[in-house]
C-alpha cells in the first residue's frame, strides 16, 4: 500500500499535494478492459501483404553471394527486397542527434556480425508463402572467426567485427576509445587504506520479451504517403530514422502508435518500420512486417552484457577511501543506443557515496553478438548491482552493519560528487532509515540521527588534486590486507587495455557538417551543453 | 489456394467464413472475423495473450486450427459486456488498476472467466492456477489476482 | 503451396494417410503441430486429423490402465481414478494447455516439454501405433529411441498398470516459473515393495538427454534393498550415469548434472 511520509523532508515542499496519495483512473483503462485499445496489429487493411526476413545463420561470415532466383519464383512473391534496394542502407539510431557514426545496415550487403542479421526481405501474399520463400533464399557464406566476449575484443590480433570502429570500441569525441571518470588520486589512496577488495561482476543479456513482439502495418496513402501503424516507443525518433534510411522527407510518414504492448526499453531500435515502409513503396500495396516470438528472443535486441571490475580501498572505521572501477558494456555487432549506455554507466560512478579518490574507464565494445538496446535504466543497473555487491562486501570485511556502512558513506548536501557538481537533495541516508525501519532492521541510535543535510559540505566539498598522468604502481601500506577476485576466470589476461591518450579535458569536438533537420545538440549527457 | 467453409457461433452469433488449411482461430477471429481482442503474442502456447473460450473451455486460439472449431461457440473479450455495462471481471480490473500495457488483458479477462464461470468463489491459490498460462510483462500478477478475487466476492465499488 | 488438412472418421484411414506422406503430422491437440506452422516450419504441408471416438477413450476401472492418445491433460485430471497420474497432468502448462494438449501428443514432445511421457516411462508403458500396415503395441523405450522416425506412425492410445500403492509412483518436475513453466528436469520413480524390498524399479528421467531416459544406474542401486537412507544415497549418486543433458534457456547441461542426484533423493526419501 501507498504510504506517503511528508514528515521528512517538509520544510522543503510546499504540501499542498492534490492528486498525489488518491486513486486516479488512466484514462486507457477502459479500452484495455474491453479490448478496444488499438495496437499497431489491430488493424485489417484491404491486401495486406506480409513481409519476412532471411536472417544469418552465421555470427560473423562474408556473404559471397545471395541467390534468390528459386524464391523469386516461389508461389506468392511479390518483391524480393536486398540491401541495394534500401535508399540508405547504413544508419545509427542516436546519428539523429549527431552522436556516433552510421555503422548499421537494414539488409546485410557484404558481411554479417551477428547471428540473425537481416540479408533479405521477401513480400508476399501470406505469410505462409514468405515462409516458403525464405527456405528457397541460398546463401553462400564465408565464416570469419567472431568474438563474444568483451575483453577478448579489446585484446591484440581480436577479430574486427564493425568496421566502422576497427578497435572494436566505440569513439568518444572522434577521439577517444572509452569514458573516463578522474577524481583525486586512487592509486595513491588505495595504496594507504587498511583493506582494498578487488572483485569482478558480470551480467548477461536479458531479453525484455514484451507480449507483443516488435512489429509495423504500413500502407500507401493518398499524396504520395505512407499511413504506418507501430510499436515503436519513440514515435518521433522512428519518423525520422525511417526518413533518413528510405530518402524522403519525414512529412511522408503519418505515424500512428502509441498504445505498446510492453517495451521496456526494445521497442526503440525502428527494426521494423523501414523495411515495412520499403516493402509498401516497392508494391503499392499494405505491408506487414511482425516479429514471431522465436525472432523476438533471438534477435530482438537485448539489454547489453556488462563486466566490471571494481577495486575499492576502505579503513577500519568504515570509510571508503578510493574505489577504481573499468567496466564494460557489451553493444553487440552495432552501436544501436549502447554508446549512451556507456557514459551513463560513467556517469553513475561511484554511485551515491561520497569517496575522495575515483578512477572510472569505461567501455562500449562491439562483439558478434545480437545488437543491444536500450532497457530500464541501461547502464546503471549492471553497475548498480556491482557496486550494491561490493557495498555488502565491504561492510563484511570491516565488520560493519551494512546499512550503517552505507549510511557511513552515503553523499550528503552540499559534497563534491566525482564529477566536480555539487550532491544537493541527496536523500540515501533518509531512504536507508525508512528501508531499515520497515524491515525492523535495528539501526544504532548515531545512525538514526543521521541526515543528508547535516555534515555535508565543508572539506568534503573540495576538489581534490588529479592527477593526469598515469600513476606509478606505489607500494602498499604495511599490514594492507588484499582481497582479490572470488573466482578469477584461468584464461582471461587482466591487463588493462591500452591506455588511450592522455585524459585532456575533451575539446570541442570538431562539429559535423551541419545537420540536415536543423536538430542541434541538446544532450547534457553527451557533454556538449554549457551549464 | 483452397478455401474451406467454417461456421461456428462467435459470442453468441452464428458466423461463416472461409479460411486456408492451415489458418489456426486467431487469425480467424482477428483477420477473417475482425474481432481484435484475441492478441497475438507468441504463436507456441506460451503467453496466453490469445485465450478465448470454445464451448466454455479454456483454449489457446493460436494454437486451435480454425476448423477445429466448425459447430461450436467460442467467446472472446469482444462479447464479454453485458449490453452498455462492463462485466464484472472488467470492473474489477478496471478498478483494482490490473492492467498496464493491456495487452495481456484480453487473455487474463477470458481465463478469469473460465474460472469464475465454474468456481465463483475461488480461494487465491485456485486464481494463481487459473492464471497461470498467462504471462503479464509489466508484472502486474498482484493487481490482477486481487481484481479476479473481487469479482469473485462481489466487492465491487460502482 | 498452402497447408492441406485431411480429416477422417477413423484412426485407421488418418494412419494411413500419415505413413503415405512425408509432409504430413498428426494433429493432437494442436500445440506441436500449430505451434511449428505458425513459427514457419514449411516442412509439413499436410495435417491430417482423426475424428474417432476411440482415439479419447480412457479405461481406468480395472488394474490396466488405457488412454486414448487423443486424451487430454484436463481429462485426466477430471479422473478420479488416474489419481495416480494427476500431478504429471498438472505439471504441464497452464488450464488451456491442459484443455488442448493430450496423451499421445506428449510422447513427441522435445526438450523441456514431455513431462507426462517422464511418467509414461517410469511406468513401464505400453504404445499402441498404426502404421500403414496395421496396428502393433510397443514398448515406450522402443517408441522414444526410434521416436524421430515415428512422425508417420499414429499413436492410438497409452497403457499401463496402475500402481500397487500411492508411495510406489512418486513424480517431481523442477521448473523456474511456479505453477507454469519447462523442465529443467523431470523426475518419475516407480517403486514396487515386495517383502519390504524393492522389486523392479524404474527411474524416468526428463530433460536429462534427447529423449526421456531411464537412470538404469540408480535402478540398479534400489533394486532388491529396502528404501533407507543408504540405498537412497546410493542411488542418488548413480543418477548422472548414462545421461548426456543440453544447454538451454531454463538450464545447462552442467546445472542439470549437478541437481539431478539432489532431486532423485528427495523424491526417494519423499521430501518436498
Amino acid at each position: 500500500m501507498l504510504e506517503l511520509r511528508k514528515d521528512i523532508f517538509a520544510d522543503e515542499r510546499d504540501d499542498n499535494l492534490k492528486e498525489i496519495g488518491k486513486g486516479t483512473q488512466r484514462q486507457d483503462m477502459l479500452g484495455h478492459v474491453t479490448g478496444t485499445s488499438s495496437y499497431f496489429n489491430d488493424h485489417k487493411l484491404q491486401g495486406m501483404l506480409h513481409l519476412k526476413v532471411v536472417r544469418s545463420t552465421q555470427a560473423h561470415a562474408r556473404i559471397r553471394r545471395i541467390d534468390t532466383t528459386e524464391a523469386e519464383r516461389s508461389a506468392g512473391v511479390r518483391r524480393i527486397i536486398r540491401g541495394t534496394d534500401v535508399p540508405v542502407n547504413l544508419n545509427t539510431l542516436l546519428s539523429l542527434i549527431n552522436f556516433g557514426k552510421d555503422d548499421e545496415p537494414s539488409l546485410a550487403v557484404d558481411k554479417v556480425r551477428y547471428k540473425g542479421e537481416p540479408i533479405v526481405a521477401i513480400v508476399a501474399d501470406s505469410e505462409r508463402e514468405a515462409f516458403e520463400a525464405i527456405a528457397r533464399v541460398k546463401v553462400d557464406y564465408e565464416p570469419l572467426p567472431a568474438v563474444f566476449d568483451v575483453e577478448e575484443a579489446l585484446s591484440p590480433g581480436a577479430p574486427v567485427v564493425n568496421e566502422t570502429y576497427p578497435k572494436n570500441t566505440f569513439t568518444y569525441h572522434e577521439v577517444y576509445d572509452h569514458q573516463k571518470l578522474r577524481f583525486g588520486d586512487a592509486d595513491a589512496a588505495l595504496a594507504t587504506a587498511d583493506h582494498v577488495l578487488e572483485q569482478r561482476y558480470q551480467m548477461s543479456p536479458i531479453e525484455h520479451a514484451p507480449t507483443e513482439t516488435n512489429g509495423a502495418i504500413a500502407a500507401p496513402d493518398t499524396n504520395g504517403r505512407y499511413v504506418v501503424y507501430t510499436s515503436t516507443q519513440a514515435l518521433f525518433f522512428s519518423v525520422d530514422t525511417c526518413a533518413k534510411i528510405l530518402d524522403v522527407p519525414s512529412n511522408t510518414f503519418h505515424f500512428i502508435g502509441g498504445t505498446v504492448g510492453g517495451g521496456f526499453g526494445g521497442k526503440v531500435d525502428t527494426l521494423t518500420e523501414p523495411l515495412a515502409i520499403l516493402g509498401a513503396m516497392l508494391t503499392g500495396r499494405p505491408v506487414r512486417y511482425v516479429f514471431g516470438r522465436e525472432e523476438e528472443m533471438q534477435f530482438g535486441p537485448p539489454r547489453g552484457a556488462e563486466r566490471i571490475y571494481i577495486k575499492d580501498g576502505v579503513m577500519r572505521d568504515g570509510r571508503i577511501v578510493a574505489r577504481k572501477i573499468r567496466a564494460y558494456f557489451d553493444s553487440g555487432a552495432y552501436t544501436r543506443l549502447s554508446s549512451y549506455a556507456a557514459v551513463k554507466c560513467a556517469a553513475h560512478l561511484p554511485g551515491p557515496y561520497t569517496i575522495p579518490n575515483v578512477y572510472g574507464d569505461v567501455y562500449c565494445v562491439f562483439t558478434n553478438r545480437t545488437p543491444a538496446t536500450a532497457m530500464r535504466g541501461f547502464g546503471v543497473t549492471a553497475m548498480d548491482f556491482a557496486i550494491e555487491c561490493q557495498m555488502d562486501k565491504l561492510a563484511h570485511l570491516v565488520n560493519m552493519d551494512p546499512m550503517e556502512f552505507r549510511i557511513l558513506n552515503a553523499y550528503r548536501d552540499g559534497d563534491m560528487k566525482a564529477h566536480r557538481r555539487e550532491a544537493k537533495n541527496t536523500a540515501l541516508i533518509e531512504c536507508v532509515q525508512v528501508a531499515a525501519e520497515k524491515a525492523k532492521w535495528p539501526l544504532r541510535e548515531e545512525y538514526k540521527r543521521a541526515s543528508s543535510r547535516k555534515d555535508g559540505g565543508g572539506s568534503r566539498a573540495v576538489i581534490p588534486p588529479t592527477p593526469t598522468d598515469p600513476s606509478r604502481a606505489r607500494p602498499a601500506a604495511a599490514g594492507q590486507q588484499r582481497t582479490s577476485y572470488d573466482r578469477l576466470p584461468p584464461t582471461v589476461t587482466r591487463e588493462p587495455p591500452r591506455e588511450p591518450p592522455p585524459p585532456a579535458p575533451p575539446p570541442p569536438s570538431p562539429r559535423p557538417a551541419a545537420p540536415s533537420h536543423g536538430a542541434t545538440r541538446f544532450s547534457s549527457v553527451f557533454g556538449t551543453r554549457r551549464r | 489456394m483452397s478455401k474451406i467453409p467454417l461456421q461456428f457461433r462467435h459470442n453468441g452469433r452464428e458466423v461463416a467464413i472461409f479460411v486456408d488449411g492451415g489458418t489456426n482461430l486467431l487469425v480467424a477471429l482477428r483477420e477473417l472475423i475482425g474481432d481484435m481482442t484475441p492478441k497475438f503474442g507468441c504463436g507456441q502456447g506460451g503467453c496466453g495473450t490469445c485465450s478465448v473460450l470454445i464451448d466454455g473451455e479454456l483454449h489457446l486460439s493460436c494454437l486451435t486450427l480454425a476448423e477445429t472449431v466448425a459447430g461450436r461457440s467460442i467467446e472472446t473479450l469482444d462479447g464479454m459486456k453485458q449490453g452498455p455495462n462492463l462485466h464484472p471481471l472488467q470492473r474489477a480490473f478496471a478498478d483494482n488498476f490490473a492492467a498496464q500495457c493491456g495487452y495481456c488483458t484480453p487473455g487474463m479477462l477470458m481465463a478469469a472467466k473460465a474460472l469464475l464461470d465454474r468456481n465463483p468463489s475461488p480461494s487465491r491459490d485456485e486464481v494463481i492456477e487459473a492464471i497461470s498460462g498467462n504471462i503479464c510483462r509489466c508484472t502486474g500478477y498482484e493487481p490482477i489476482i486481487n481484481a479476479i478475487l473481487a469479482a469473485a466476492g462481489g466487492r465491487i465499488s460502482a | 503451396m498452402a497447408v492441406t488438412v485431411k480429416t477422417f472418421a477413423s484412426a485407421s484411414e488418418a494412419a494411413g494417410a500419415l505413413s503415405s506422406d512425408r509432409s504430413a503430422r498428426y494433429l493432437g491437440g494442436g500445440t506441436l503441430v500449430m505451434r511449428a506452422l505458425n513459427e514457419g516450419d514449411v516442412s509439413i504441408s499436410t495435417v491430417v486429423r482423426a475424428q474417432d471416438q476411440a482415439l479419447a477413450r480412457i479405461d481406468a476401472s480395472g488394474p490396466r490402465v488405457t488412454l486414448g492418445a487423443g486424451v487430454t491433460f484436463a481429462r485426466v485430471l477430471a479422473e478420479r481414478d488416474l489419481a495416480f497420474l494427476h500431478a504429471p497432468a498438472r505439471s504441464i502448462g497452464g488450464p488451456a494447455v491442459r484443455n488442448m494438449g493430450t496423451v499421445g501428443g506428449n510422447l513427441f514432445a522435445p526438450n523441456p516439454y514431455g513431462d507426462f511421457t517422464v511418467a509414461l516411462l517410469a511406468l513401464d508403458t505400453t504404445v499402441a501405433v498404426q502404421g500403414g500396415f496395421g496396428s502393433r503395441d510397443i514398448g515406450i523405450e522402443e517408441f522414444l529411441q526410434a521416436r524421430d522416425r515415428q512422425a508417420g506412425t499414429l499413436v492410438l492410445s497409452v497403457s499401463c498398470t496402475r500402481p500397487a500403492s500411492t508411495e510406489a509412483f512418486r513424480y517431481r518436475k523442477i521448473a523456474r516459473i511456479k505453477p507454469k513453466g519447462g523442465s529443467v528436469v523431470t523426475l518419475a520413480a516407480h517403486l514396487p515393495i515386495s517383502g519390504g524390498r524393492i522389486a523392479g524399479a524404474r527411474i524416468a528421467l526428463g530433460s536429462m538427454a534427447p529423449t526421456q531416459i531411464r537412470a538404469r544406474a540408480a535402478e540398479r542401486a534400489l533394486e532388491g534393498r529396502s528404501l533407507d537412507a543408504t540405498t537412497i544415497a546410493a542411488a542418488a549418486s548413480a543418477a548422472t550415469e548414462g545421461t548426456s543433458p543440453s544447454d538451454n534457456a531454463l538450464g545447462s547441461a552442467w546445472y542439470r548434472r549437478e541437481i539431478i542426484g539432489v532431486h532423485l533423493r528427495r523424491l526417494l526419501s519423499g521430501q518436498e
